[in-house]
């Protein structure tokens, strides 16, 4: 007879939400005449999405006391919870900013599902608490997204976008793998718990295997140097799916980041957090001025989202429970932002038909006022630029900073800053001050109609951006209680 | 009471942007808005008491982990800076609903979103709330010159926001740093500091925006590239919230850094001053001298704020408020010469006073006022402050005398290039006298400078509390009772004979 574990069904409910959603979604794919289904793999996918965020909600109000469930394959807290709640926000935006995406899908069922398959795959790795279902939830959202990067096959970038994803993305698991093996070998623990209670050995083959963690982690979280896919797979996805990939993907992977450190390597503390801390300044370096040359506005984001990691990444280096706080509501800012930013950046695509340049968004914030309004805010953001959570995050990540002693570091943020305002307010000027007349105007056809779901997409985003500085303290409540399960 | 006074303009921003008004209503509801707000701080001057420090405060919390607080209230000399504010603001917004401008929705949602922001940074008490406010003047200041500006806005919004910018996030780390040491964000109960870099990365953020003088490198195009109000808010407020910035953080946090830096400091504005004068004379015209003289005067000003004793700091308040006043009263004079001329170019100007005795008038008595002739409240506000520097060195009195006669080479020069002089090629006689709407806008901050000159200690002398005990200002506080001892040496001369002098 197979002794199997005890199953706490509650903890797994927002995996199983997205899962069932996204088995349906391939159901519809096959059952439903082709009119409807587009409108009804939507409509799936957004209710498996807003089902795992209300299931994460209620998972956070009843897991105050963090405890691993599943034979200890999985932790039931409230970090994972929160973490969970920002990918299902974020997935849920995307759908919106999907719907009304190229109409020559031909399979939207498929679409959907594997959007809401990555979602759970994400979902499912924030709460991993052993080596395997680390590695386990990192496969299972990369091959979703391997996919739905590629998805456009009409577009030459796509399936680019995919292949170089897949190729870089598993040589990116291969580490991690085999940095989970030496892990392995030199402690004979999988989980967390284990790993830490035997980590005083001075293993060198330890140490190396917490680089290749470190690294793999770093590959999914497009820190510098493990970015190059980075600017390449943004801009050949669809752009629905990059506005997910950078909120969502960054959200779990920092998040899982944060936690295998603190919880399976808390003796190498001191090793870790200087090792963050470069790759943070990496990531800082490369990005911004990266951007600085960019013309094409999603590649611009897509180097402006490996500086953004490298803010993240200074709050994990922090490696106290104020970094863990700013993290936390550092990527509920930023995920609000960068999925709005995107859907922006959709929204003019689908108006042109052809790649936004920093050129043809000129006249861009007169046509269109919300829009134009919105992506001004989110640029604000992103250069944490007050009346907006972007200032609040930068804040405390260089507040975390400064506690753990490295002014260093806050030095090195703010100079990033000050490097990034100069191509955020590239946007803000192509936008407005550029007259419309240097505009080559889209083909005949005239613009598609206002789209309803995008349009409310960025409203949320919106709200959430600009929200989030009035409303710091109930986040950061959320924050504290979400990182009190970590011990620092 | 204080929150209103940012809120407002704010809201109205707000509402402007959502209701799709008509132009005409769109500038009238600004315009009353601004005008509202001029009369809800004259509301806050008559039940504001003098004797005492921070009053019509507003407490509230905004994230208590790191003690960062919605803290605002209002100090004497504050009070004055806002009261030049909501001034400055209304006739700016006036002028431009006058002159008419495109897009007149979001350009005056934006001046008014300037307004508070300004308003904000004079009344914040928590650093953390003042830097929000201070970044919260630069986005809309940023869109303002860059839509609304002349041909070459572009390259001047791109210098304007990198030079500010760097200052600011010098700020931040500063902030964050002094923050965490104090452990509270909030102005009043933190205590000081004596760091030397955190003072100098407060310094720097003030020293760009006012601007002091190697830093000045973006003045004259983000001057010339604004429209006419822009430009005259710019250097007319913003230049004054760094100003106060030197005065209500770094002077009065960091006493000890203060008192090392001060003669390098004074050194820069002295070169600010004189260096600023001479480029004024030779400007080619009447932007490029109101720019220049802005520089030499913001020089002035923190030769005041670091002469370190209470002359100067009455001198520099005065003369913030008096050169706010007559900065935005010549850039909105220039755009008045500039609609009926296309230009404002001394080589194509001249004459303009024949057959144009308003605008003769209006020139003349604002250009005495800002040469410091005696008797009025440049004079006062600039006799307040070498009077005041003139303790910590004879060299500071004469470089600064010196000063005010290169004030009235400039301000003579500009004067009859624009008035005087042989008809310029491009006044033609169609061009008519200012207009009621002009006078509208610009008489009344005229007519502010004389009354300040009748009596320029309404604002010297009711700037900071008389008592001899305030708490929270003992950094620099009433110096009836001296305190030789510690590093900031106080100025013990009784104020009542320097008043005697100054009050008619």
């Amino acid at each position: 007879m197979i002794h199997t574990p005890s199953v706490d069904w509650f903890a797994l409910s927002p995996e199983l939400v997205l899962m069932t959603a996204a088995a349906l979604a391939m159901l519809i794919a096959v059952l439903v005449p082709r009119w409807a289904e587009k409108p009804l793999a939507a409509v799936v996918c957004a209710l498996g999405f807003a089902g795992a965020l209300i299931a994460a909600g209620v998972l956070f109000a009843h897991s105050a006391d963090g405890h691993g469930v599943v034979a200890d394959a999985i932790q039931r807290d409230r970090l994972a919870a929160l973490a969970q709640m920002i990918v299902a926000g974020a997935g849920l935006l995307s759908v919106g900013i999907c719907y009304a995406g190229r109409g020559s899908w031909r399979h939207s069922g498929e679409f959907f599902a594997l959007l809401a398959s990555a979602g759970a795959g994400m979902i499912f790795l924030v709460s991993a608490s052993n080596l395997l279902t680390l590695f386990l939830g990192l496969e299972w959202f990369s091959i979703s997204l391997y996919i739905l990067a590629a998805f456009d096959v009409d577009v030459v970038g796509s399936l680019e976008a995919g292949l170089k994803y897949l190729i870089v993305g598993s040589f990116g698991s291969a580490v991690l793998l085999f940095g989970s093996a030496l892990v392995y070998g030199t402690t004979g623990h999988l989980d967390f718990a284990g790993i830490a209670s035997a980590g005083q050995t001075s293993d060198p083959l330890f140490i190396a295997g917490l680089a290749m963690i470190i690294a793999g982690l770093g590959f999914k979280s497009s820190a510098a140097p493990f970015h190059m896919w980075t600017p390449d797979v943004y801009e050949g996805s669809p752009t629905g799916v990059t506005a997910f990939m950078s909120a969502a993907t960054k959200t779990a992977a920092l998040v899982l980041t944060l936690r295998v450190l603190t919880t399976a390597f808390p003796e190498r503390h001191q090793l870790w957090t200087v090792a963050i801390a470069v790759l943070a300044c990496a990531s800082l370096a490369v990005g911004n001025l990266a951007a600085l040359v960019q013309r094409r506005v999603k590649r611009m984001l897509a180097y402006s989202s490996v500086s953004h990691a490298g803010f993240m990444l200074i709050a994990i280096a922090a490696g106290n429970a104020l970094g863990g706080r700013a993290l936390l509501y550092y990527l509920i800012a930023y995920s609000a932002m960068s999925v709005g930013a995107f859907a922006v950046v959709a929204a003019r695509e689908r108006e042109l038909g052809k790649e936004v340049t920093l050129d043809n968004l000129a006249g861009f914030g007169w046509e269109r006022p919300f829009l134009g309004v919105a992506m001004w805010v989110f640029m604000l953001g992103f250069a944490g630029l007050p009346l907006t959570g972007g200032f609040v995050g930068k804040f405390y990540a260089f507040s975390a900073a400064y506690d753990r002693g490295w002014i260093w570091l806050v030095i090195v943020g703010v100079v990033a800053t000050a490097v990034s305002l100069y191509y955020y307010f590239a946007v803000i000027r192509a936008m407005y001050m550029r007259p419309a007349a240097e505009l080559q105007l889209a083909p005949s056809g005239g613009s598609p109609p206002p789209e309803r779901l995008l349009q409310a997409s960025v409203a949320v985003a919106l709200a959430v951006t600009v929200g989030s500085f009035f409303a710091v303290q109930p986040l950061i409540d959320l924050a504290r209680d979400a990182v009190s399960s970590l011990t620092f | 009471m204080t929150t209103a006074l940012i809120l407002l303009p704010v809201g109205g921003a707000l509402l402007l942007w959502l209701l799709p008004l008509p132009r005409f209503w769109v500038g009238s509801i600004a315009f009353l808005l601004s005008l509202v707000e001029v009369g809800l701080w004259i509301d806050t001057v008559a039940r504001f008491d003098f004797s005492r420090g921070l009053q019509f405060e507003a407490h509230q919390s905004w994230f208590s982990d790191l003690h960062v607080s919605y803290h605002v209230g209002f100090y004497g000399f504050s009070l004055w800076l806002a009261g030049l504010t909501t001034v400055v603001m209304a006739c700016a917004i006036g002028y431009a609903f006058w002159t008419g401008r495109e897009r007149p929705r979001a350009y005056f949602g934006l001046m008014l979103l300037l307004t508070g922001a300004v308003i904000g940074v004079f009344v914040a008490q928590d650093l953390l709330l003042f830097y929000a406010f201070w970044e919260g003047m630069l986005i809309p200041l940023y869109i303002l010159i860059g839509v609304w500006g002349g041909p070459g806005r572009m390259a001047a919004t791109v210098k304007f926001v990198i030079y500010t910018m760097a200052g600011s996030l010098l700020m931040l780390a500063s902030i964050i740093v002094f923050g965490l040491q104090q452990g509270t964000f909030d102005l009043i109960s933190s205590g000081t500091s004596s760091s030397l870099w955190i003072f100098l990365g407060f310094a720097a953020a003030f020293a760009v925006k006012a601007p002091l003088f190697p830093l000045h490198g973006w003045l004259p195009d983000a001057y010339r590239e604004s429209s006419p109000e822009v430009a005259g808010v710019l250097s007319g407020v913003v230049s004054k919230a760094a100003a106060y910035g030197f005065l209500a953080i770094a002077i009065r946090k960091f006493p000890g850094p203060t008192a090392d830096m001060r003669t390098t400091i004074l050194v820069l504005a002295a070169i600010g001053l004189v260096y600023g004068s001479f480029l004024a004379f030779r400007a080619p015209d009447i932007r490029g001298v109101i720019a220049y003289s802005s520089l030499a005067q913001m020089g002035l000003i923190t030769l005041g704020l670091f002469a370190g004793n209470q002359l100067g700091f009455d001198g520099a308040i005065l003369q913030m408020i008096n050169h706010g006043l007559i900065s935005a009263a010549l850039f909105l004079l220039a755009g008045s010469v500039m609609r009926r001329t296309t230009t404002d170019d001394f080589a194509f100007l001249g004459g303009m006073a024949r057959g144009r005795p308003i605008l003769a008038t209006v020139l003349m008595t604002t250009g005495i006022i800002a040469l410091a002739v005696p008797g009025s409240t440049a004079f006062a506000g600039e006799f307040l402050i070498l009077a005041g520097v003139f303790q910590q060195g004879w060299l500071w009195g004469v470089i600064g005398g010196g000063a005010i006669v290169l004030a009235a080479m400039y301000m003579l020069r500009m004067i009859s290039a624009v008035l005087h002089r042989k008809r310029g090629g491009l006044v033609t006689d169609d061009a008519l006298d200012l207009r009621p709407a002009e006078l509208g806008v610009i008489v009344p901050l005229v007519a502010c400078l004389l009354a300040l000159s009748v009596w320029p200690a309404a604002i010297s002398g009711h700037s900071f509390p008389r008592a001899t005990v305030s708490a929270g200002w003992t950094s620099y506080g009433p110096p009836s009772t001296t305190t030789g001892s510690g590093i900031f040496p106080i100025q013990t001369q009784p104020r009542s004979t320097i008043e005697g002098v100054m009050t008619p």
